[in-house]
């Protein structure tokens, strides 16, 4: 037999090695959780940082001289009418009015090119709603070009597509203070457009919202549906194998191949409306269904035995059980499962793009039939637009999808924190 | 060893069982709240009980013992049917409530298992407070109308599971935040709450120290005089303690039944003399 002593040199020996690849592993962890937090804090810094010029927008003061003879010549009053007059005529009268040393037609053209093409848009809109206005010149703050702003913005790395001329201009302007910065409530209030100084998030945001909406009014009660008649009522033999094995499985499946199911089946076969968040959200419920059935069946199997036998010992049916007492306590999990799940789906560009909601809509979308695109799809568009001004839309845009993943996520732990409490 | 194995099965155990009828007084003349004939239950293939035959007698405590796997908790959950969860067990034989048959078609396991309440082995509290633990079942079986009256049968549930002292100032408060034994008598109070006729324990002291373990028992044998109940123990000395009748299995037979003081003072069955002296278990 060793002695003690022995034992005692040889553990002692092999102590110091263990000590070291104690702290090693510890180290190599402590890296890994620090690299990551930095690409984190990289990926975030980049992103608000290109971003936040996005939520300002740059505009022109003009005295526009509503001219009843322009707009209204009979006085009718008629919306009619007052629709079709040559708003863009007033700002050009407008700007030839605040510069009249500028003569040449040429220069002319320069200088209109200031004022965006959706100004005319907004003083229409102003008409109509307040027709009373007609024969007064109002000083209005319109919205520059995007060329124009994204030089206001970032002078020393941009304005290659503005003359010196055009330069000289806006520099008078802001001299004066009559171009400016102001909150860009646009961004929040418009669809998409093919001027970047007028596309807005709005459409994509509405689409979003219908389509997680449908996603999340069929995904749930089906998912939680399934996952009960699994868990709870199904006998366990071949057939209910099969299913699981291929639940899982489809959880698997990439999610390009669920566009096309939606392609075949929701738009050709039942010829349902192409781009609509409807669509959307039947391909997205295909795909989060998985999901949430793993895990409502893993919230279900982890309430505890003894609660399902204290029920029934009480005389409480196999429904009264799974509602009052295993549902419950098996409700955050699922809810978990599910906001994962919506968090999947409201980032989920693939399977959309194979129903047509990439296409290019200007219109906000009004219901779940109306054609839409989703947020991470307008990422995807703007990312891919030529015009230096969509690259902060594409930021801001990403900032907005990031904002509603992180709200969702809040909304999952305030939801898990509520029913925990009432327990 | 040898001796006790000679003493399962003489020759074998074929001829262990043709002679294994039970010993003692399996069967009472008058008032009796159970009777179970020829109970045979099977898991899948696997056989757990072999014509079990007893009475269970009105207002008497039944204490089941024998060696782990025995098949004492399988036969005590006959009783309000709770083998019915268990997708591959089956049930065989008659068991009679009040004479009428308990797997009856007509008759139903909600209503059963409201006369035969039961409580388990492991405290198991509904993660609800103390109040609605107990006010679950009486709620759930329509036994009261109103607030008032349901305050009052909580609070007299509680009282007869002598917790009343403890929880009167919080019961709303988590009936899971309570101590060990504290949970085992809110469980048997909410057994109680629906008044059943039969109480079922399993084994309802062996997760409790000995201190709570006592408070249960004198229960037991405070609820006794209400109540038939009917408990499985490993613990001889609590069978000896608070049952009137002892019940002795061994490998899925009923060996053998008599009157508590007389199965500990002299058994009739070699088997049952080898447990209580200690021999295996």
């Amino acid at each position: 037999m060793t002695k003690r002593s022995d034992i005692r040199a040889a553990v002692e020996r092999g102590l110091s090695r263990r000590r070291r690849r104690d702290r090693l592993v510890r180290r190599l962890g402590l890296g890994a959780i620090l690299l990551g937090l930095g690409f984190l804090a990289f990926m975030f810094f980049s992103i608000i940082g290109m971003g936040y010029s996005a939520f300002w927008q740059t505009r022109i003061q003009l005295p526009v001289e509503l001219d009843p003879a322009a707009i209204d010549p009979e006085r009718t009053h008629d919306p009619a009418v007052l629709r079709n007059a040559d708003y863009a005529g007033l700002i050009k009268q407008a700007l030839r009015k605040r510069f009249p040393q500028i003569k040449k037609r040429k220069e002319k053209r320069k200088l209109y090119q200031l004022v965006s093409s959706g100004a005319a848009y907004a003083l229409q809109a102003m008409v109509l709603q307040n027709p009373a206005l007609i024969g007064s010149t109002p000083g209005l703050w319109l919205t520059a070009n995007d060329d124009v702003d994204v030089w206001f913005k970032h002078p020393e790395t941009s304005g290659k597509r503005l003359n010196d001329q055009q330069k000289a201009w806006l520099e008078e302007l802001h001299a004066k203070g009559e171009l400016k910065k102001f909150f860009n409530l646009d961004f929040f209030r418009n669809g998409d457009s093919r001027e970047p100084e007028q596309a807005g998030i709005l459409g994509a945001l509405m689409g979003s919202f219908y389509t997680i909406l449908v996603t999340l009014g069929l995904s749930l009660p089906l998912g939680i549906a399934a996952a009960v008649y699994l868990e709870e009522f199904a006998p366990k033999n071949r057939w209910t194998d099969f299913i699981e094995v291929n639940i899982n499985n489809l959880a698997a499946v990439p999610s390009i191949v669920f566009g096309l199911l939606g392609l075949a089946v929701f738009i050709n076969f039942f010829g349902l409306p192409r781009s609509a968040p409807l669509v959307g959200g039947l391909v997205l419920t295909l795909m989060t269904l998985p999901t949430i059935i793993i895990a409502s069946r893993a919230a279900l199997k982890s309430v505890p035995p003894s609660i399902r036998e204290a029920a029934l010992g009480v005389g409480a049916s196999r429904m009264q059980t799974l509602f009052h007492h295993v549902l419950p306590l098996a409700m955050p999990g699922m809810l978990t499962g599910t906001i994962i799940g919506m968090a999947q789906a409201l980032g989920e560009t693939a399977p959309l793009l194979m129903i047509g909601m990439v296409a290019f809509i200007v219109d906000v979308p009004r219901g779940i039939l109306d054609p839409a695109t989703v947020l991470p799809v307008q990422i995807h568009l703007w990312a891919d637009s030529p015009e230096r001004a969509f690259l902060e839309k594409t930021a801001a845009a990403i900032m907005v999808l990031l904002a509603f993943l992180v709200l969702m996520n809040l909304a999952a732990i305030w939801l898990r924190r509520k029913f925990e409490k009432r327990w | 060893m040898s001796v006790i194995d000679a003493g399962i099965r003489p020759d074998g155990a074929r001829d262990a069982r043709e002679t294994d009828a039970t010993v003692g007084k399996p069967f009472l003349e008058k008032k009796v709240t159970l009777r179970a004939r020829n109970v045979n239950v099977f898991y899948g293939e696997k056989q757990a009980l072999f014509d079990v035959s007893i009475d269970i007698g009105k207002h008497e405590v039944t204490a089941f013992i024998g060696p782990s796997g025995c098949g004492k908790s399988t036969f005590l959950r006959c009783f309000n049917r709770m083998n019915d969860t268990i997708d591959s067990c089956r049930v065989r034989g008659e068991i009679l409530l009040d004479d009428e048959d308990i797997h009856d078609p007509k008759m139903d396991v909600v209503p059963l298992r409201a006369r035969v309440g039961m409580v388990f082995q492991k405290p198991n509290p509904f993660p609800k407070s103390i109040y609605e633990n107990i006010a679950y079942g009486p709620r759930l079986h329509g036994l009261v109308s109103g607030k008032s009256e349901l305050d009052a049968l909580v609070e007299k549930s509680l009282s007869r599971a002598g917790l009343w002292n403890e929880v009167k100032e919080r019961l709303d408060e988590p009936g899971t935040g309570l101590s060990g034994g504290q949970q085992q008598r809110l469980c048997i109070a909410r057994a109680i709450a629906i008044n059943p006729e039969v109480i079922l324990m399993d084994e309802p002291c062996s997760a409790l120290d000995p201190i709570a373990t006592a408070r249960v028992e004198e229960l037991i044998d405070e609820l006794r005089r209400k109540y038939t109940i009917v408990m499985v123990t490993h613990s001889m000395q609590q069978a000896a303690r608070v049952s009137q009748r002892t019940a002795y299995f061994h490998l899925g037979r009923l060996i053998e039944v008599d009157k508590t003081d007389r199965i500990f003072t002299n058994p009739s069955h070699e088997l049952t003399e080898a447990y209580i002296t200690g021999r295996f278990g």
